[in-house]
């Protein structure tokens, strides 16, 4: 039985293994912040953390992913909403009607975690998500409001 | 944060609520929906769903718990545009209580049926969630609060008119004495609540909750992943379902290899529905998508096989040049005469043209169905609460007092989730599986192919004007679907469809909208040429073609009088002061008159729609390639009363992402009866990098509710493609732009 590794707990998974990994959260390990919104890695509302690094989950097999792989989701990125970018997206009220949000936030958080001061043109390229709410303008406040919530010499 | 009422407390006074909502936000829950199911879980009645019990309704409006928490119940449908907490801060001006201490939840449609509507129209569209409801909501705050007041009065033995309240605390001054709502609540529930049409409500200028920029009230689950969604809904011995439905629009299912979709893994049943439609019931959802998949699914195209968008274009244009069935909606003077009379220098024709659109809301369509022959229930992210109930019960043979529906916040509504198809197909799944919750959840594919389309039109805009380059004659033929025709057939007047022409009426009153020029020869008229495509409701509906044609041809008709686009406007406006003041604001913020840097252009426009009167101006540049980059885009707004600054201003910037996107890309096209684009490979959409810098400008007039969803689409794309015209010399007169290699 396959198992993966999800917010720090290893899980064993019953699943064909081309199941996306998207699916395997959001069904196997019940997980639902992660949510699906195309299917073909166009829209981002999938994103998760794998070893830290931005990946739209349902375009990843269950095949692709290693039981020693470090998947993160929404619900595993803070204690609590204190992560800076969820921090800062409450203080400005980012959200509209939500849906993508755990996507944006997972993008975010992982662009902070590289660049912890990034430029409009770093905000631009790695934010490819799609909103049709259209936040965008405060998903960019929100993130220039994050590097400022994070302490000096600490990653977010 | 939000919850739906327990049915099973009608027969009380007051309701039982779950064990979902504690402090700041929403508790992850295992189904917010169903407290029943709840408390089922835990075993036992939850100690807070015990306290719930006893918590006083004091009226349909307001229930305050022993704690001073106050519960709002809100029956519009949140979708992002904030509805919720508005309704919130309006109930809450007029009773006084603590905006700190509120709380929302909804009411369900089978409560408002039992309950002879007492919660009113629970539909949320036409940016009517508040200019619909601010009445009676705002009387249920302040009979609350009258009642309050009442009861403490009663209890601490003097008249009520010696009593204050502030934040939800009752004082008597002359006694030193003060109880709080929470105290009273109960006392209050018991007393005869006064006559709506005897209270009085609040000068606005006294406001200090409404009026005010305060914060949402639902984003903290937003931002952790805990809202449960409709699609993420979970219920004990769940199955998952998917669906394809014949994508030739009146085709059918003609065959399909049940026997090997009947042996995969996960799959429990292989149902038809409605004769159109194929679903795969399954232990995962993911499980039944690829048995879907595999079923070999034939289709009978149906009688509409044959229609293309070239054949469908060929239809519209012949509306174009129809002598003979065209309603008029706005008329005068004489505009083809004039228009016959003028030399050809001083007159400009042009056809435009827009696209059938999806909604493309980013959660797809799903609805959770479970059916008994005496019950149906259904979970759903619904804009039209009580339409669900009304497609439920239909669907499942059964009377509407029998069904209940438990809304769900929106994953995007845009107008797509006032129909209820989805509802529809999902209860008929449901009834061939009694007794076990289906939830059906349409893939992307399946969502994109099955929509209810914004309705492609196309205008042929003819104008003249007169030796000092004046407006003198304008006639302006629409041709294409009727929105009313398919949908809502009782709303057409005398077979017009008065909304082909919103923002064009010639009446201040209009509902749909009042054109802002006066313009002495003036035709405005719809050939109504209807397809077999499904047309539906899209943000902003008819008005954003009708502000991209009239807008943009106004500007062909300024360039062509050698004369500013804003004066030119503004020469037409002193009879609509209000369209004017916008324009004017507009125009002042984004400092129309002063020079702007190397190849940066303006364009400018207005329109009114929804109650509220816009205006906007958009920077734009061409880069190197010939593409265009929308650098900044100010949009003023008078929507009247401005309930909530801050959220206006929300809207305003998502309002512009969601017209600049059809703008720049989108389009649905039809080959073989159906629609061709099916994610957002093909229907793309607008990016963070690309939207522009945009600056909302508050110039709320008072004295009238407008709406905010919506109003500001309309403006939008006009701005920019008035822009591109002064930059480039050429208007791009069809859309998307992509067409135009411009993006």
């Amino acid at each position: 039985m396959p198992k993966i590794n999800v917010n720090g707990r290893t899980v064993d998974v019953t699943a064909d293994p081309s199941t996306p990994l998207l699916w395997v959260i959001r069904e196997k390990v019940g997980l639902t912040g992660t949510k699906y919104g195309c299917g073909i890695g166009q829209c981002g509302s999938c994103a998760v953390h794998v070893n830290g690094k931005v990946e739209r989950s349902c375009a990843l097999p269950l095949s692709s992913v290693k039981a020693t792989d470090k998947i993160v989701t929404i619900e595993g990125l803070s204690r609590n909403a204190s992560h800076p970018i969820q921090k800062a997206w409450l203080a400005l009220d980012v959200p509209q009607c939500g849906y993508c949000q755990s996507g944006q936030i997972m993008a975010a958080a992982a662009l902070l975690a590289v660049k912890p001061k990034p430029t409009d043109a770093d905000i631009d390229a790695a934010m490819q998500n799609i909103c049709r709410c259209g936040t965008y303008q405060r998903v960019r406040a929100g993130i220039k409001m994050a590097a400022t919530l994070v302490p000096a010499g600490k990653k977010a | 944060m939000i919850r739906n009422l327990d049915p099973k407390s009608l027969s009380r006074r007051s309701f039982v609520i779950g064990a979902a909502a504690s402090g700041g936000g929403l508790a992850i829950g295992f189904n917010l929906a169903t407290p029943g199911a709840l408390a089922q879980r835990a075993g036992t009645k939850t100690a807070a769903a015990k306290s719930a019990a006893e918590v006083p309704e004091v009226n349909a409006w307001v229930l305050i718990r022993p704690n001073d928490d106050v519960v709002v119940r809100i029956a519009r449908s949140e979708m992002g545009q904030g509805t919720l907490t508005g309704l919130c801060q309006l109930v809450a001006e007029e009773l006084e209580c603590d905006w700190a201490k509120v709380k929302a939840e909804y009411p369900t449609p089978g409560m408002n049926l039992a309950r002879k509507r007492v919660w009113g129209d629970m539909s949320t569209g036409g940016s009517r969630g508040i200019r619909g409801s601010h009445d009676y909501v705002r009387k249920g705050g302040a009979a609350a609060r009258l009642m309050l007041l009442t009861a403490a009065a009663a209890d601490m033995k003097v008249p009520v008119g010696e009593l204050t309240v502030a934040k939800g605390v009752i004082t008597h001054a002359a006694s030193r004495r003060r109880t709080t709502y929470g105290r009273v609540a109960a006392a209050a529930a018991r007393l005869t609540p006064p006559d709506p049409a005897t209270i009085v409500l609040k000068d606005p200028k006294a406001w200090t909750i409404a009026g005010k920029p305060m914060k949402r009230l639902d984003t903290a689950p937003k931002v952790d992943g805990s809202l449960v969604y409709a699609i993420d809904l979970k219920l004990p011995g769940m199955l998952n379902a998917a669906i394809r439905d014949c994508p030739h629009f009146g085709g059918r299912l003609k065959s399909y290899d049940g026997a090997k979709v009947k042996g995969m893994p996960g799959v429990k049943h292989v149902l038809e529905i409605g004769g159109t439609a194929l679903a795969v019931v399954a232990d995962t959802w993911w499980e039944a998508k690829v048995a879907l998949d595999a079923a070999n699914i034939v289709w009978d195209a149906g009688p509409n096989a044959s229609v293309t968008s070239a054949t469908i274009h060929t239809l519209l244009m012949d509306g174009l040049d129809a002598k003979e069935n065209v309603f008029v909606a706005n008329k005068a003077g004489d505009a083809p005469a004039t228009l016959a009379a003028a030399p050809a220098a001083k007159k400009i024709v042009a056809d435009y043209g827009s696209p059938f659109l999806n909604h493309a809301t980013m959660e797809p369509m799903n609805c959770t169905a479970k059916w008994t022959p005496e019950k149906c229930e259904i979970w759903v992210a619904s804009q039209n609460g009580d339409a669900s109930l009304a497609a439920c019960a239909a669907a499942a043979g059964l009377k509407p007092e029998q069904c209940e529906v438990y809304k769900h916040h929106l994953g995007g509504g845009f107008g797509r989730r006032g129909m209820q198809d989805y509802v529809t197909k999902a209860v008929l799944a449901a009834k061939q599986v009694p007794g076990v919750p289906i939830k059906m959840i349409w893939s992307r594919e399946e969502d994109m192919v099955h929509g209810r389309y914004r309705p492609i039109s196309v205008a042929r805009m003819s104008g003249a004007l007169d030796e000092k380059g004046n407006l003198v004659a304008l006639h302006m033929r629409l041709s294409g679907p009727s929105i009313l025709a398919a949908v809502r057939p009782e709303g057409l007047q005398s077979g017009m469809d008065p909304l082909h022409f919103q923002g064009l009426h010639a009446a201040a009153n209009n509902p749909f909208g009042q054109i802002g020029y006066a313009i002495p020869n003036l035709t405005i008229d719809h050939a109504m040429r209807n397809t077999h495509i499904p047309p539906g409701f899209w943000r902003g509906v008819n008005h954003n073609q009708n502000a991209v044609y009239l807008e943009c041809f106004i500007d062909e008709l300024a360039k062509l009088a050698g004369r500013d686009p804003l004066e030119f406007r503004r020469a037409m406006m002193a009879g609509h002061p209000k369209h004017l003041a916008v324009l004017n604001a507009a125009a002042a913020k984004a400092e129309w008159t002063k020079p702007l840097p190397t190849g940066v252009s303006r364009g400018v426009c207005q329109h009114m729609g929804f109650g509220s009167y816009c205006a906007a101006v958009a920077e734009v540049s061409m880069k190197a390639n010939n593409k265009v980059k929308v650098h900044r885009l100010v949009i003023a707004v008078d929507s009247g009363i401005a309930l909530n600054p801050e959220q206006i201003a929300h809207q305003v910037e998502g309002s512009v992402v969601y017209g600049l996107g059809a703008t720049f890309y989108q389009q649905c096209t039809v080959k073989g009866g159906r629609i061709v684009e099916e994610n957002f490979d093909t229907f793309p959409c607008l990016t963070l990098a690309e939207m522009p810098k945009v600056e909302t400008v508050l110039v709320p007039s008072g004295g009238f509710w407008g709406g905010i969803g919506e109003p500001t689409i309309a403006v939008a794309a006009p701005a920019v493609l008035n822009a591109i015209f002064a930059a480039t010399g050429k208007m791009p007169r069809t859309l998307p732009l992509s067409l135009h290699k411009l993006v």
